[in-house]
């Protein structure tokens, strides 16, 4: 399995959507496409936007199915970060 | 342009303040103040700034500031911005832990710099300092994914100790919400653009319902989310259309409306023209709840409004 650490590219607030879209395109779509499973590293990572979350993962939703969330790992996600996660995970879902 | 910094204008009352902002002769810009006492939010400061930095020095006229608080203005930078001579002599004093004086931020990366170095000065607790960052961080980012400003996003803020309220200034001077939103939705005025741009997954990126890869359209309805939750102000004002969410009952109980227009507010669409977009937001930090449980209560209302989008996006056409 894939780990990605996303604190070193983050930092503490995750809110740069262009650093998410390019964690997506260059680590997450590669590993998924492999059907190989990922984990997502938030260790450090004290908040997130929705937009961030949005640019991380709503395409792998709308490309490959709402069964690609049993491919991917949300690992040491505080509960601000976990909520983020859950409201785009939930309405990209509510979406397709 | 002339622009009277009036007595008083916050946000509870910001209304006459918009509403005598002069647009004719854009290539010139006359300020006049109070001569007693002015007490201003930051997002009139920051408006002002804005202004004068579309223009030359020259073109700028500033009476002589009389107002007993006029080193107010200084200390946040405004004739630093405007480039011109007040007279005014301060002795300043450290900002942190009370105020953000003007800044421009010009792109992203300059974005991201400035929330991480920034913020923390505000010597916030962790519970306070999520939200604020949250907002400062996806206003502006939404300036440099829509607003084509040249002159980026202007900001500051205040903390105000005897109401501890932090009251936040955004603003810019792009092609405003109505440009951006009518290229792809159906709005007529800036009210029904503002209207649109409130509504969670309407984006002016795609006219699908739920954004792009990059851009979901829940950006402002997070926003005016965290508002309504703490029960604070939120104004948003862009061309002739200005939208205020008003502080709600303490009271009652709070529910998030996909409808802006179903919150407490007031609106106008015959403010003066104001070229981009200007928003302002207090957050009162005795009323602000904990983050989680904020973003829990926007989780529950965010996918509902979001399938009732869907629904009534595509709904079938019977003539």
């Amino acid at each position: 399995m894939k780990i990605i650490k996303l604190l070193p590219k983050t930092g503490i607030f995750a809110e740069n959507k262009d650093i998410a879209r390019e964690i997506r395109i260059k680590y997450i779509t590669p590993t998924l496409e492999k059907n190989e499973e990922i984990t997502l590293d938030f260790e450090g990572v004290e908040s997130a936007t929705q937009s961030f979350v949005h640019a991380l993962i709503s395409e792998l939703i709308r490309n490959f199915g709402n069964e690609v969330l049993n491919n991917i790992y949300f690992k040491n996600c505080n509960k601000s970060v976990q909520e983020i996660i859950n409201i785009v995970v939930d309405y990209m879902q509510a979406a397709t | 342009m002339k622009i009277h910094i009036p007595n008083s204008a916050f946000l509870g009352n910001i209304d006459p303040f918009l509403r005598n902002f002069g647009t004719s002769n854009p290539d010139t810009l006359e300020i006049t103040a109070n001569k007693q006492w002015i007490s201003i939010h930051p997002m009139v400061i920051a408006m002002i700034a804005a202004l004068g930095l579309s223009l030359k020095p020259k073109q700028v006229h500033c009476e002589t500031m009389e107002a007993r608080s006029k080193h107010y203005l200084k200390r946040m930078g405004l004739f630093d911005f405007l480039k011109i001579d007040s007279g005014i002599e301060i002795t300043e004093h450290e900002s942190a832990g009370r105020f953000i004086p003007l800044k421009q931020i010009t792109n992203s990366e300059k974005l991201t710099e400035f929330i991480t170095e920034v913020v923390p000065l505000l010597h916030l607790s962790p519970k306070h300092t999520e939200p604020i960052r949250y907002i400062l961080s996806e206003l502006m980012r939404n300036v440099f994914e829509h607003a084509v400003s040249k002159i980026g996003v202007i900001m500051c803020a205040q903390y105000y100790k005897k109401s501890n309220t932090i009251r936040i200034g955004i603003i810019d001077r792009g092609v405003g919400i109505l440009n951006t939103i009518s290229a792809l939705h159906k709005a007529k005025t800036d009210l029904e653009a503002i209207r649109l741009a409130l509504t969670p997954g309407i984006t002016g990126t795609t006219k699908r319902i739920g954004g792009t890869d990059y851009n979901a359209g829940a950006g402002l309805f997070f926003i005016k989310s965290i508002a309504t939750v703490n029960k604070d102000f939120f104004v948003i004002y862009s061309g002739n259309g200005m939208y205020k969410l008003l502080k709600a009952d303490n009271k009652k109980s709070v529910r998030l409306h996909a409808d802006p227009f179903k919150d407490k507010h007031s609106k106008g669409e015959n403010f003066p023209y104001w070229q981009g977009t200007a928003v302002g937001i207090d957050i009162n930090l005795d009323s602000t709840e904990e983050f989680s449980l904020l973003l829990d209560l926007i989780r529950k209302s965010y996918s509902k409004a979001v399938k009732e989008q869907r629904k009534a996006y595509y709904k079938a056409k019977f003539i």
